[in-house]
């Protein structure tokens, strides 16, 4: 048809100055190239750089059966589904989509290529060619907890949260659970920036709990300036997402790392073996896929010591987090004595627990 | 320090950027030019400050730098406006999309970087008199600059010749040129001073409040700048007290979650913006104080023949 | 010898249509320029930027579905320019549209309500809406004289704030895992395709009945003519009796009807529910396309296709040759940097004084 061979051609008259343009890479002939969409640029640490370093150790664990391609800073809403359609198109047979909000577009590029194999991140919507991955953050939030509040002297602290999606509420609550396991009288005050990624504003908020009597900052959101806030007014820090010890490295005295890289070498190894299954994992410690970052150097060895004890009992599967008895902190009991939280509950939690002062906002 | 100290110092700072900003907007429409690329120009100040500051590790001379950068992008909005007597509305926006846009193009490979920012001094001796000690001598340096510029836009405009000058250019420029003074070369010097120190403005971001580059990290405080200077009814001592307003409505909203309150967050985020629009509309009723108060020959094109 | 500008007796008309093009080719040299400093080859760049964003039927079908709401908004805002009317809060207008918009498709999707009922009424309350949210800077400008360009400006980020609150809370989809998100909008509450296994929709043909529409009105309607007048002579226009606060309301209402629509063929076609962002700029990015479209309809739609490109060729530079994607934004500012410098041509010509004096 005369579309077809048109395009062909065009094709082809564009491909020549790419050709030029794009560097050469040793590639065997058959590599299966994966794609990956980045919500917000890579930089140094951060929800995206730790996609991408998870993205080299694949590449470099499965070379030269695969080569890889990102696309950073691609928004969520109507243009992310061009995005993704365009990496289909181009030959990408497994693409990975690290963000919530690109779930509806992937859903609808993976109906038109039925035979490429889509992973969305922290979704849940999935089809025949489509899985979804998340990680329990909230075990790294509860370990973390742990060192907070034998750290603390104040009592107090203060969390920097973007919106109050129930990934977030998840880990200020267990992240206030782990604190007031080993310090009944600590308290946790929150502040929603209403952004992902915002240095001036999450400092702001950071500068305003201290002087409201924090003396342990944490965070979720994607800049390092929640740490760096930390340093400069002298108080301790857990980073997320990654090791933040070169922007607050008196302040850190821990952080919560995301680790995706075994997961993304076994799902290529899956497709280069012919055995990928949609799948809706959702691993932690005991997958490999939460990681603690190192201690800072004031936290003494026996503080040390309690975080790593429980950080093996959740990896043996012998302790959860959530066990009940849990109260809300307007008193209700959400949770029996002697039950353990189910993950659908988890996913779609929308209370603070006792001890995180305030009321969460855009309650239904 | 205690919490009211704190929350003080927090404010001034939050409102220093607005304070260069609108100082220099000030002057600059004293002189009858309208720039609304401010936005673009604090950002522009913003990133260079912050890549020389992460190049050279001398974070001053990157203040330096992000003032002089701008001050050169004004110019070219000074060329279309002044020479090439465009719009100055339609120019003043595209000043602000190029900024925006030229900045983040620029400043992508830095997004990430870390660099020792300019930190809060405390001056000796007179920082440790209770109460009022950490309250006025334990701030960022470039805050007291602000003061200091403050200060000398105030002397400059109702205390010297030059100033003098400058206003008539902006009430009739017809009438100065015929007194013999060069109104396009005067207003070219404003517009370029007034780039200049919304680069400080940016420059205050980047390199001392938070030190970091985030692409748009100014938020929209160039537009309420802008605001600022008609709050102000084009007095410099309104804008400090407007900056500083603002700068602690910001903060307000933080102050409030961390107490407790359980407004939505969102809507106490609208605060600083439904703040301007009122204050605007209050402000701008005085139709004559307007009048009185607003050079002349504001926002109109210059013909010399 | 130095170069002089010299009033011309009257605007060259050659001058009004060849300043955009001068525009758009020093833009493409300064691209070019940009490209090779960044080690780029600038024939791939060429390429990447223009080429194959359209090489392929999907390509073309996302270039006119971008250029609707651009030329949608572009041609509501040109009709309140004209009048020296200057909403600048067109993005919160459209925010705005889409929320109502998908208010009325949330509420009245599931009753199966055939979509030829209630996409109009979509649509009217989409338009509604953004009308609402530009009489609020054209109250203030009429009743308190505020100067309109700052107050609409404001309510842009209001408007963003809104949006966000209503996602994150009482709009948001109870089946979503409390994500900021609204359910997604039923079958009947979305645009039909025009163009098979594209997602051109239908908001296009209102797009281009909008542009006809307003040509009709500042052509041939006297309220259309006497806005005109306005703009270019305030003094004649107050002389005639024109009434500058009318020219404020209408200029208003028209940029936020306009926005309003877009809005909700944005949430209505390729987003399909209520997200947090509903637009990546394009109110901004409609200002830029009623300039260079000299706020002429037929030109805005000519413009709005330049525009599209222009974003999607940033994003296809981004994926093919790894720039990032803030060179759209420059590029936008720099077209219309040097349209306004290339205007200076219609009105004046340029001369090199010879250094013997004039006579």
């Amino acid at each position: 048809m005369s579309r077809l061979s048109r395009r062909t051609v065009l094709a082809t008259l564009a491909a020549y100055p790419l050709a030029v343009a794009l560097p050469a890479r040793a590639q065997a002939k058959d590599a299966l190239k994966i794609g990956f969409i980045y919500v917000s640029p890579i930089g140094d640490a951060g929800w995206t750089h730790q996609h991408d370093i998870a993205r080299i150790a694949m590449e470099k664990n499965l070379a030269p059966r695969v080569t890889t391609k990102y696309i950073e800073n691609v928004p969520e809403g109507a243009d992310a589904e061009r995005v993704i359609r365009e990496l289909a198109q181009s030959g990408h047979k497994l693409i990975f989509t690290t963000s919530f909000g690109y779930m509806n577009p992937t859903i609808k590029v993976a109906q038109q290529f039925p035979n490429t194999f889509f992973e969305h991140a922290t979704g849940y919507k999935s089809a025949k060619n489509v899985g979804t991955y998340n990680a329990r953050f909230y075990e790294g939030r509860y370990l973390a907890g742990i060192v907070a509040g034998r750290m603390t002297k104040s009592n107090v602290a203060g969390y920097v949260a973007a919106f109050p999606i129930p990934e977030v509420v998840m880990g200020i609550n267990a992240f206030t659970r782990g604190m007031r396991s080993v310090n009944p009288k600590a308290e946790t005050k929150v502040v929603w920036v209403s952004t992902w990624f915002d240095p001036g504003r999450e400092s702001e908020a950071a500068n305003t709990l201290v002087a409201q009597g924090a003396d342990v900052l944490t965070h979720h959101t994607d800049s390092t300036a929640v740490v760096q806030a930390a340093e400069a007014k002298k108080v301790y820090a857990v980073a997320y997402h990654s090791d933040m010890s070169k922007y607050g490295p008196n302040a850190q005295i821990t952080a919560v790392t995301h680790v995706w890289d075994k997961y993304y070498t076994d799902r290529a190894k899956a497709v280069l073996d012919g055995t990928w299954k949609p799948d809706h994992i959702w691993g932690g410690i005991r997958e490999g896929m939460i990681a603690m970052g190192p201690f800072g150097k004031t936290v003494p060895s026996d503080v040390r010591e309690a975080m790593l004890k429980v950080q093996g009992e959740i990896a043996a599967g012998k302790f959860h987090p959530f066990t009940g008895p849990i109260k809300d902190n307007e008193g209700k009991e959400r949770l029996p004595a002697g039950t353990t939280i189910s993950d659908e509950t988890l996913l779609k939690m929308d209370y603070y627990v006792e001890g995180v002062q305030g009321r969460m906002p855009a309650n239904k | 320090m205690d919490t009211f100290t704190q929350i003080v110092v927090l404010s001034l700072a939050a409102g220093t950027p607005l304070v260069f900003a609108a100082l220099g907007e000030l002057v600059v429409e004293k002189a009858g030019v309208l720039n609304l690329g401010v936005e673009g120009l604090m950002l522009v100040g913003a990133v260079a400050s912050f890549i020389v500051a992460a190049k050279t590790g001398a974070p001053w001379l990157g203040v330096f730098v992000g003032a002089l950068a701008a001050a050169l992008l004004s110019l070219i909005f000074g060329v279309i406006v002044l020479t090439l007597r465009a719009n100055q509305v339609a120019t003043g926006l595209a000043l602000s999309l190029f900024g925006i846009g030229l900045s983040a193009f620029v400043g992508r490979p830095y997004m990430s970087v870390v660099i020792e920012g300019i930190k809060p001094f405390a001056v000796p001796v007179l920082s440790d008199v209770p109460v009022a000690g950490k309250l006025l001598f334990a701030h960022n340096p470039l805050v007291y600059l602000s003061i200091a510029l403050f200060v000398a836009v105030h002397v400059f405009l109702h205390r010297t010749r030059s100033g003098l000058v400058l206003r008539a250019v902006g009430e009739s420029p017809q009438s100065a040129r015929a007194i013999g003074y060069p109104v396009i070369a005067i207003r070219y010097a404003a517009v370029m001073f007034g780039g200049a120190c919304a680069g400080l403005g940016g420059a205050f971001l980047a390199v001392a409040y938070t030190p970091s580059w985030v692409e748009g990290m100014t938020a929209g405080r160039g537009w309420i700048a802008l605001a600022l200077v008609v709050f102000a009814t084009w007095k410099p001592w309104r804008v400090m007290i407007g900056a500083y307003l603002f700068g602690s409505v910001t903060l307000a909203q933080f102050q409030a979650q961390a107490a407790g309150a359980a407004v939505p967050s969102e809507l106490l985020a609208m605060l600083p913006y439904l703040a301007t629009v009122i204050v605007l509309a209050i402000i701008s009723r005085d139709a004559t104080a307007i009048r009185l108060n607003a050079p002349a020959s504001l926002g109109k094109a210059y013909h010399p023949e | 010898m130095k170069l002089r500008l010299e009033a011309r007796p009257a605007p060259s008309r050659l001058a009004v249509w060849a300043a955009p093009l001068i525009a758009a080719l020093a833009t493409l040299a300064v691209g070019f320029v940009v490209f090779s400093a960044f080690g780029k080859n600038p024939f791939a760049a060429f390429d990447a930027f223009f080429i194959a964003p359209i090489a392929t039927r999907y390509g073309v079908a996302e270039l006119f579905l971008k250029a609707s709401p651009l030329m949608l908004i572009a041609t509501g805002l040109a009709i309140g320019y004209r009048a020296n009317v200057w909403n600048i809060g067109a993005e919160g207008q459209l925010t705005l549209g889409a929320l109502a918009g998908g208010g009325v498709a949330l509420a009245f999707g599931e009753r199966e309500w055939p979509a030829a009922a209630l996409l109009p009424a979509m649509f009217v309350a989409g338009a509604l809406a953004g009308m609402l949210w530009a009489a609020i800077p054209a109250w203030l400008r009429t009743r308190f004289n505020a100067n309109e360009i700052l107050t609409s400006l404001m309510l842009v980020y209001v408007a963003t704030l809104l949006l966000s609150w209503l996602v994150h809370g009482p709009w948001r989809d109870p089946e979503g895992y409390n994500f900021p998100q609204s359910k997604l909008f039923a079958a009947n509450a979305m645009l039909p395709i025009l163009w098979p296994e594209t997602r051109l929709n239908a908001g296009l043909l209102l797009a281009l009945a909008i542009v006809a529409l307003a040509w009709l009105f500042v052509r041939r309607h006297i309220v259309g003519f006497e806005m005109r007048v306005a703009g270019l002579s305030p003094g004649a226009a107050h002389y005639a009796g024109i009434s500058w606060r009318r020219n404020v309301w209408l200029g208003m209402l028209a940029g936020g009807a306009c926005a309003g629509l877009a809005g909700v063929s944005e949430a209505a076609g390729p987003i399909g529910q209520l997200l947090p962002s509903m637009s990546p700029g394009y109110g901004f990015a409609a200002i830029i396309v009623a300039f260079v479209g000299r706020l002429h309809p037929a030109a805005i739609v000519l413009a709005s296709l330049l525009m599209s490109l222009l974003y999607l060729g940033g994003e296809s530079a981004q994926v093919n040759l790894a720039l990032p994607s803030a060179v759209t934004g420059l590029f936008e500012g720099t077209l219309l940097f040097f349209l306004l410098a290339a205007d200076v041509l219609v009105n004046y010509r340029p001369r090199i004084a010879r250094a013997a004096k004039r006579a």
